[in-house]
């Protein structure tokens, strides 16, 4: 059965792995490549970078830190921030990135989406749409350039179009709870997981497990996305997967090698890995 | 000259592949070159992307006939999502396009009202055992981002299965062949038992070197 995703997502900016508040009062929260290292063991099931500096010229670095990080993880990386081409794509691609999330680039030229999925799949374009509430109603806008811009565009109808157009998975995030830790906004999911039928990952607000469990069930999500509820020790993987396995969703257990091992060190000696016949013991919610 | 090839084709996630590889004590190379499909000893097609760029570059690039002819010569063959599909004999991506012709069938969208790409973990049900699975049990977890799947003719060359809205095969194994729809180099743990194990069958009948490490379990040395 296909499981639901936990991802935990780095702001990266100038090469430190850092967390604000609805976008602004960035705070330190540690190195990437050894955080990706840290929550892949510790039972990520993917995770995403979206580079904050991006609007600089370092590139070079960036890709340096993407490569480092790909070559200590063996699941899914997807990156963000300041991807403008498809020479941009491919770049991250060859660093060791699987996807590439779009957003202001894809808004002020939506044909990349289309090129971008035409040169390398769907699978490997995400559209970020970072949205913000409108009034009191249930509508809401797009911003870009990490949450300055408003665009007036409608960001139910622009995650339609991102779609049409090869959008592989929508990264939905909102800016009104991004970092407050007070829940998805499960409105503004379900609007568009109802319109989409390429997954949604949930993203902004994530605080206790039950903000997880709404998202992937009210709000419609394949997937949930949080930073600030891993990066401060506020809960770990296992512990989240655990109860949401316990409430009938599913998840993937963690790796028996590394299930409990989501501090330190990387865990990959070679001695490790020749018994693994205790994964049959993992199934704690997988064969109802 | 390392005797592992990973095909490059224009479009690929080679580099994860390479480290999947290197994680089990192997080193690979990198080539998009006709003669090294030729001469290699253990063979991996990798691969993301659509199914008619992907043929387009593999015929452009003069590497569809040296595929074929290795996997004919019954070196060990690796094929990984659309190096998988590009094995098939037509696939339905984005109209109807001609594939590589080694297996038999067809390459089919998943069904409408599904949300599709299917993108995540799923489980793989073993229905034949293949030494390639040594040491991961059937209902082990494996990556997975596609929207089409295998609709083989001849359901004697499949493995293993997988449940998403219709139950397809996610492995396929053929004498000398293997080539999964799942990402075994995105699939954490027991991918890289996968490619551990790849590699020391094709260790096992002499067609490459020992790995550098004992991480594979294999004994050979």
């Amino acid at each position: 059965m296909l499981t639901k995703r936990i991802i935990p997502c780095f702001d990266v900016d100038n090469g430190r792995v850092v967390k604000g508040i609805s976008f602004v009062e960035l705070r330190d929260a540690g190195d990437p490549v050894e955080l990706a290292a840290s929550y892949s063991n510790g039972g990520a099931d993917e995770l995403v970078f979206l580079d904050i500096t991006a609007s600089s010229d370092n590139r070079t670095s960036v890709y340096d830190m993407i490569a480092r990080t790909a070559d200590q993880i063996f699941v899914p990386l997807t990156v963000g921030g300041g991807i403008r081409t498809t020479h941009d794509v491919r770049m991250m691609l060859e660093m060791g990135a699987d996807k590439i999330s779009v957003n202001t680039s894809a808004v002020e030229n939506p044909e990349l989406i289309g090129e971008g999925a035409h040169r390398f799949g769907s699978q490997c374009i995400v559209v970020a749409v970072d949205a913000k509430r409108i009034g009191n109603e249930d509508r809401w806008e797009i911003y870009t350039h990490g949450g300055r811009t408003p665009t007036g565009i409608d960001a139910v109808e622009w995650a339609r179009e991102a779609v049409d157009r090869g959008a592989g998975e929508l990264l939905v995030t909102s800016m009104d709870t991004d970092g407050h830790q007070t829940g998805y906004d499960l409105p503004m999911l379900r609007s568009i997981s109802d319109r989409v039928e390429v997954p949604v990952i949930a993203s902004g607000g994530a605080g206790k497990p039950e903000h997880l469990y709404d998202a992937l069930t009210e709000g419609g999500a394949d997937a949930v996305l949080a930073a600030s509820i891993f990066h401060f020790g506020t809960y770990d993987i296992s512990t989240l997967k655990q109860y949401l396995s316990e409430r009938g969703i599913p998840m993937r257990p963690p790796d028996p090698h590394t299930a409990s091992d989501s501090g330190s060190g990387n865990g990959s000696g070679s001695e490790t890995h020749g018994d693994r016949t205790s994964s049959e013991a993992e199934s704690e919610g997988g064969d109802a | 000259m390392s005797d592992v090839v990973i095909v490059d084709y224009g479009a690929g996630n080679l580099r994860s592949v390479a480290r999947a590889v290197a994680h089990a004590g192997v080193e690979a190379i990198v080539s998009s070159e006709a003669r090294a499909v030729a001469q290699a000893k253990a063979l991996i097609v990798p691969g993301v992307g659509a199914a008619a760029d992907t043929m387009a570059n593999l015929r452009s690039g003069g590497l569809d006939g040296p595929i074929r002819d290795y996997i004919a010569s019954g070196k060990p063959f690796l094929g990984v999502c659309m190096g998988l599909q590009a094995l098939f004999d037509v696939s339905e991506e984005g109209g109807t396009h001609e594939c590589l012709g080694v297996l038999p069938g067809r390459i089919v969208r998943f069904p409408l009202g599904l949300t599709v790409p299917h993108i995540g973990w799923n489980t793989v049900e073993l229905v034949r055992e293949h030494p390639v699975f040594d040491g991961i049990p059937s209902g082990s977890y494996f990556y997975f981002v596609h929207s089409y799947h295998p609709a083989p003719t001849d359901e004697s060359a499949v493995i293993g299965e997988t449940e998403y809205g219709v139950r397809f095969p996610a492995v396929m194994g053929e004498g000398n062949l293997i080539a999964t729809q799942f990402h075994p180099e995105k699939s954490s743990e027991a991918g890289l038992r996968f490619y551990a194990n790849f590699l020391r069958l094709a260790c096992e009948r002499g067609s490459i070197a020992p790995p550098e490490t004992a991480a594979t379990g294999a004994s050979g040395a």
